[in-house]
């Protein structure tokens, strides 16, 4: 058989003529969307699941209203998403900061020292397999203050894809590279500057993106058992608390976005700042 | 002047100075799971300063390991390998290698990469000097053009023009070339053999290179080394190349010993220590 397209030939470049032909990349994940919030919305007006339809997100006071006015501030906790998702984020970003810094100075330290990885690695492999839930408690008894705990919980979260990242990346560094460095006879800081770092660059920023994403999902797990704090995690622990179902959803489906565009602003700097790629 | 056939005695041809390069009865073994393991096995040899020196001899036969001594990137089991009375102990900028992957830092351009060379070796040096070598070495490979590209956007012919700028920028004592034309198409190889001759004409650097090319060895040595067959290879014969300089590669193919000293290369290699693929 042979394979005909279902385009004309010679058709005009117009607007439409676009529409049509790029369809194969849109539509797909229109129609799964699209189905997907049908499917719900029959489940739910057929009271299958006890989920508020998609719709009543817009339809119903309380939600419509943080919808449409992300920026209220009536002071305490009671305010905008907005606002409770710059207060999660400024915790992600102290956090994450000091993730980065301290993973990326012991991983390069590791993946110099052989030794000193072996007696630390199979700590860090068990650490890294506790999740972020079970750090709260003991960042509240470390702590014994919500915001202290919160950014620990990010911290001890996300140093771990960076900190692995980075000593592989500094292990991966080309034996040539090493030699030339050894027959110029390059000082420790100008290697460090203009070999290290730049050939491990790659390893590290892949570490970084699958930290934010971590660091994300851990800020929503450590505010939810924080009650009194200002932020995304609380406001769906709240709301829940207060069987406002609609704001859990419109919760989640403002994390996911958050998560999301995070993710995309790592990918993107990673291939603006990653060189000799 | 006609050439001497040096058989296994070396360093008949060794001015009346002492020798600039020695190999003192160099032996190297590794140790494996099957026991020692002997790649090379007392060398005995000097190198005049200035002398342009071949290697050639099948592959496993320890020429890299030979040149590795000179480096110091490998240290000799027994014996010792000696540049102007000190026996060499590490890797240091007097013995330059060009290596056989060209070992550029992809993230930076071919100015950078001569310029890190010569400022990591030379610190001390004015910056304005420093930069001025850069460019003149860079010049002297016909990369004026393509100073200011990246190693990624380069052909695997200016990467090596640029591993040799980087190599010669630091005036190094020794140049030590790991094959390094192999990789090149042959136009691009016998530019750059001519190009190599002509740089090291005014440096006069002592030069040794591994290469699988007899033409090569013949267009650029002074003396060729043949090496036997591993394990425990030796120096098999040393042969003069005596054909005068400036070279031209026309006229020293048509010079009737350049065939003498090729049939004799080739015998070497190919009936007395012809490569046994069962080993």
């Amino acid at each position: 058989m042979v394979p005909t397209s279902p385009r004309r030939p010679g058709a005009t470049p117009s607007p439409l003529g676009w529409l049509t032909r790029s369809s194969g990349s849109w539509l797909p994940p229109l129609l799964g969307i699209g189905g997907f919030l049908l499917l719900w919305q029959i489940l739910s007006i057929t009271k299958m699941i006890a989920l508020p339809a998609p719709t009543s997100l817009f339809t119903e006071e309380r939600t419509r209203n943080l919808i449409l006015y992300p920026f209220y501030d009536r002071g305490g906790l009671d305010k905008g998403l907005f606002w409770q998702t710059m207060a999660s984020l400024g915790r992600v970003a102290q956090g994450y900061t000091l993730a980065a810094l301290v993973g990326i100075a012991v991983g390069i330290t590791i993946g110099l020292k052989p030794t000193i990885n072996r007696a630390f690695d199979p700590l860090f492999q068990f650490l890294r397999m506790v999740a972020p839930l079970a750090w709260v408690p003991i960042a509240l008894v470390l702590f014994q203050k919500n915001q202290p705990a919160a950014i620990f919980v990010i911290f001890i979260t996300a140093i771990w894809p960076i900190l692995i990242n980075t000593a592989e990346g500094v292990r991966q560094i080309p034996q040539d590279y090493r030699n030339v460095a050894l027959v110029l006879q390059m000082s420790n800081r100008r290697f460090f500057t203009k070999v290290l770092i730049p050939s491990a660059l790659p390893y590290i920023f892949t570490g970084l993106r699958i930290s934010i994403g971590l660091a994300w999902l851990a800020i929503i797990a450590a505010e939810i058992v924080m009650p009194g704090t200002l932020g995304i995690g609380f406001f769906i622990w709240d709301a829940y608390q207060q069987n406002y179902v609609g704001e859990i959803v419109l919760g989640v489906i403002w994390i996911g976005a958050i998560g999301l565009v995070l993710d995309r602003l790592m990918a993107w700097l990673q291939t603006r700042i990653s060189p000799g790629q | 002047m006609s050439a001497v056939i040096q058989s296994p005695v070396p360093d008949l041809g060794a001015p009346p100075t002492e020798a600039f390069l020695r190999f003192e009865n160099v032996s190297k073994v590794y140790p494996t799971a099957k026991g020692p393991y002997t790649v090379l096995d007392g060398i005995d040899m000097a190198v005049n300063q200035g002398e342009f020196m071949c290697v050639i001899g099948h592959s496993g036969c320890g020429k890299s390991t030979l040149l590795n001594m000179v480096s110091g990137f490998a240290t000799p089991s027994e014996g010792q390998v000696v540049l102007h009375g000190n026996t060499i102990t590490r890797p240091g900028p007097d013995r330059m290698v060009v290596f056989q992957g060209y070992a550029l830092l992809p993230w930076f351009t071919a100015y950078e990469n001569v310029y890190l060379a010569i400022d990591s070796a030379k610190p001390h040096l004015p910056e304005r000097e420093k930069k001025e070598i850069a460019r003149e070495h860079l010049a002297m490979v016909g990369l004026t053009e393509a100073a200011e590209k990246k190693i990624l956007q380069l052909s695997g012919g200016m990467k090596q023009r640029v591993a040799i700028a980087r190599a010669l920028a630091i005036r190094p004592e020794v140049l030590i070339l790991d094959e390094p034309f192999g990789a090149l198409d042959a136009i691009t190889k016998e530019e750059l053999q001519e190009e190599l001759l002509t740089i090291w004409n005014t440096q006069k650097c002592t030069v040794l290179m591994i290469t699988h090319d007899i033409d090569e060895a013949l267009f650029l040595a002074d003396r060729l080394v043949m090496m036997t067959n591993g394990p425990a290879a030796k120096i098999g014969e040393i042969m003069e190349i005596s054909f005068p300089r400036p070279r031209n590669r026309e006229e020293i193919m048509e010079d009737p010993l350049y065939y003498d000293l090729r049939n004799r290369a080739l015998d070497f290699l190919y009936s007395r220590f012809a490569h046994d693929d069962t080993e």
